[in-house]
């Protein structure tokens, strides 16, 4: 099943209701895949550790492109636990076998963190030769082989919530995972508790775009270049909410809402993380556009790496 | 390719053991572990293989911060989750929401029940039944997969219809998303339900946007959703009368219509020993004898629990405990939710019923215990369930009132205890709070997959998924395909 570039351009454009990927980055970029695919969809192995499978289900709500045309059209997802019709040993079998098959050339995601402590049986993932196979055990068979790694969901980005204080599991992001163990496949981070669907697709696409035209090696180098410290995409995380927020007029007018269902004024006092948080959720909102967190109540920072310690008590101000 | 690994012959009369880990297309990471003789499954033990530690993680927080962190406990149903948490919360603080709030609260948790159940039965279960395009993630799939034009060739139409509908009802379960985010902020994980009530109370545009969706929603539960689960179903005649388990199940009530929660959409109530009890929350208690935690901390009743992994324990082969009620193993879902409240079925379902299988039914339980209790039982009334709510969400949309306040301002104390009851779409949830100093000094989950999903408990008796394994047929070992249609029919 491959895609003509009409289609392609198609599916990256937004509605009026939903801000499109294509809006995010030049529209030049949808062009440009376009021209270029070869109905060779990339295979993607998409791995769940310690998590919520929520990353999962917030790509299900990815409406441009929809997610039946990125599931179809876009990439080759030969390994996912929530969709695959597949299951038992001859899955996780498949798994390790595109791995080979396709050694550097597949892409990695990571939903969920790795839970290290009582050698990975915090998390068993399936088995193989009738072993368990560890989250910990399928990072260091995959990770080396991977072409790239896309951490998805704060969990994998940066340990999230398994990570918190209290947590027994010594759960860890993928980089940090990837550091102690020496496997130098590059991470591109795309947290959020979850990540917008858009941020997921967008970041998959400007990675396709950039390896399209300047060869695997190349083309990732150039999506590390657009990573900010933390290691996410700056097109999606490189601006403060609270510099851009539609109440930030209260703010500097000293309106301050002090209940939750206040219409008016800045939700800092209600323990709004805006001021510590870099994402574009104030102009792309959420579930197609329809509200997203500052509106309907506060931020809570879920897409820093502090989150969720560094961001509690989440109704307190900061 | 080969089936899931086995141990010991086929058809040899001797047993064989099957493993089937992962169990995909569910929530979590869960292994199952069968053995065959004679074609069919004599024993069965579920593992779940994950443990983050929620519990000891929101020890020593602010109690506000519990609703937002207990809803990573799963991404499809991060609502109930939420709700139970405010309701444990609401209790502690001795706070009253207002009606405004709790219609709020029912019209987002109900949003998400139609999201659940409609990815449960589409984008989770139907591939037992269903073939889907040839390609990745739809391939691999087992080769001999009984699926619908196995069965009958004929049914070509009706798989295609199938497959159509699975990527309809992609779009269907994200404008469920979207009414839920109307109230809740955004989906997964919402904000808009917090201690108190809601936090955004609705206006007349909200209101419509919500029910312009609903309508589409109801559309497709009505013509699609309910008659695609009749049309499978009577093509698996045999389904219906498999996998009863204990015929015990459990309801704590879900969508109070009152303040004083004295009336909800679906009751509470116990059912086992073919009799019907109340429901009482002192009689559960969480065994952990083959689970991997401290055996010091077996037996408890939530309100004294402890979680204290033990990951190497021997002879444990689980990370869910196992909740009893009154000793006894109980199932908790759509299936014990219709059982326990029996309300009307659907003309759809009515028609089909009599139609298909030559059944007079009127009410849920005129299916009979056995078709109830049965893996294609599970699939009616999860549909059932769906179509039942929409007359209510249809009055609470009439109910909701523009402009109205949907908070209680509280302060919360220096101490104090709350238990949160409801109904995850997957099942019966509870969440306990103690308060000490402000700060939460102890919090117990007791989730719907504990409750299905567990292992056997400190006597030894098999957990509901388990023991509705047991006669399960598996014709051919190298596709067992029965063993996780079963578990999957439970949306573990």
């Amino acid at each position: 099943m491959s895609l003509n570039r009409r289609d392609f351009v198609k599916l990256c454009t937004g509605t009026v209701a939903g801000l499109g990927v294509s809006q995010m980055f030049n529209p030049a970029v949808c062009e440009a895949i376009s021209g270029s695919l070869n109905g060779n969809r990339p295979p993607v192995l998409w791995l769940q550790g310690s998590g919520c499978t929520g990353c999962s289900v917030s790509l299900l709500n990815s409406v441009n492109p929809h997610i039946k045309d990125v599931l179809l059209k876009v990439i080759s997802l030969e390994f996912h636990p929530t969709v695959m019709a597949w299951e038992g040993e001859p899955a996780i079998e498949h798994m390790y076998k595109i791995a080979d098959k396709y050694d550097g050339k597949f892409f990695l995601v990571v939903e969920g963190s790795v839970p290290t402590a009582a050698d990975g049986k915090y998390c068993v993932i399936g088995e193989a030769d009738h072993r368990e196979i560890t989250m910990v055990d399928a990072m260091k068979e995959l990770g080396p082989k991977a072409a790239a790694v896309l951490a998805v969901g704060t969990c994998s980005a940066y340990g999230g919530i398994p990570a918190a204080e209290g947590s027994q599991t010594d759960a860890k992001g993928v980089r940090q995972f990837f550091e102690e163990e020496e496997i130098a496949t590059p991470v591109v981070n795309i947290p959020g508790c979850p990540p917008h669907p858009d941020w997921i697709v967008g970041t998959v696409t400007v990675a396709l775009d950039a390896i399209n035209k300047h060869g695997l090696a190349d083309g990732l180098g150039k999506v590390v270049e657009i990573l900010d410290d933390e290691g996410r995409p700056t097109p999606f995380f490189g601006e403060n909410i609270h510099d851009n927020c539609p109440y930030l007029d209260d703010f500097d007018n000293d309106v301050l809402a002090t209940k939750f269902t206040e219409v008016k004024g800045c939700r800092m006092e209600l323990g709004c993380k805006g001021p510590d948080t870099n994402s574009d959720c104030y102009k792309r909102k959420w579930n197609n556009g329809i509200n997203w967190c500052v509106q309907n109540a506060v931020c809570i920072g879920c897409v820093e790496p502090d989150f969720p310690d560094g961001k509690s008590p989440f109704y307190e101000p900061a | 390719m080969s089936g899931c690994k086995r141990n010991g012959a086929a058809g040899s009369g001797k047993a064989a053991h099957i493993a089937i880990d992962p169990v995909t297309r569910i929530e979590g990471h869960l292994k199952a572990d069968v053995t065959v003789e004679n074609g069919k499954v004599v024993d069965a033990k579920l593992s779940g293989g994950m443990y983050r530690g929620f519990e000891q993680i929101l020890r020593g927080r602010d109690p506000r911060d519990s609703s937002q962190i207990v809803q990573r406990i799963c991404g499809v149903c991060p609502t109930a989750h939420a709700t139970a948490s405010v309701m444990a919360q609401d209790a502690a603080f001795g706070t009253k929401v207002t009606d405004n709030g709790r219609v709020t609260r029912n019209l987002i948790l109900g949003a998400n029940y139609l999201q659940s159940h409609i990815l449960h039965f589409y984008h989770l279960a139907a591939q037992d039944f269903v073939q889907g395009p040839d390609s990745a993630p739809f391939v691999p799939r087992y080769q001999k997969s009984d699926l619908l034009e196995d069965r009958n060739k004929d049914l070509k139409a009706v798989n295609a219809a199938a497959v159509d509908q699975y990527i309809e009802a992609l779009d269907v379960r994200a404008i469920c998303h979207e009414m839920v985010a109307i109230w809740g902020g955004k989906m997964p994980h919402v904000q808009g339900i917090i201690a108190g009530g809601t936090s955004e109370m609705p206006t007349k545009d909200r209101i419509l946007e919500y029910a312009v969706r609903f309508k589409k929603v109801r559309d497709f539960v009505n013509n699609k959703y309910l008659p695609t689960v009749y049309t499978v179903g009577s093509v698996y005649p045999d389904l219906f009368k498999v996998g009863q388990g204990h015929k015990a199940c459990v309801a704590y009530g879900v969508f109070p219509l009152d303040n004083a929660n004295s009336k909800f959409m679906m009751k509470s109530g116990v059912y086992y020993d073919g009799k019907d009890h109340d429901f009482d929350p002192s009689k559960i208690h969480e065994d952990v004898k083959y689970s991997w935690f401290e055996d010091s901390t077996s037996g408890l009743h939530y309100s004294k629990g402890k979680t204290v992994p033990a990951p190497h324990k021997d002879g444990a082969y689980s990370f869910v405990k196992a909740p009893r009620y009154d000793g006894v193993a109980c199932e908790v879902g759509p299936l014990a939710r219709m059982w326990v409240e029996n309300p009307p079925l659907s003309p759809v379902g009515q028609k089909m019923l009599k139609e298909k299988f030559g059944l007079d039914a009127k009410n849920f339980r005129d299916l009979g215990e056995d078709a109830a209790f049965s893996l294609m039982g599970r699939h009616v009334a999860r549909a059932e369930e769906t179509w039942y709510m929409l007359d209510f969400i249809e009055a609470w949309l009439k109910e909701v009132k523009p402009d109205e306040e949907t908070f209680t301002a509280y302060e919360i104390p220096e101490s104090g205890e709350g238990t949160g009851f409801t109904e995850a779409p997957r099942g019966a949830l509870l969440h306990y709070l103690d308060v000490k100093d402000s700060k939460i000094n102890n919090y117990q989950i007791v989730s719907a997959t504990l409750w299905n999903c567990n292992p056997r408990d400190d006597k030894g008796v098999r957990g509901p998924v388990e023991e509705a394994l047991i006669g399960i047929p598996v014709p051919d070992v190298d596709n067992p395909v029965n063993v996780a249609r079963l578990i999957r029919a439970f949306d573990p």
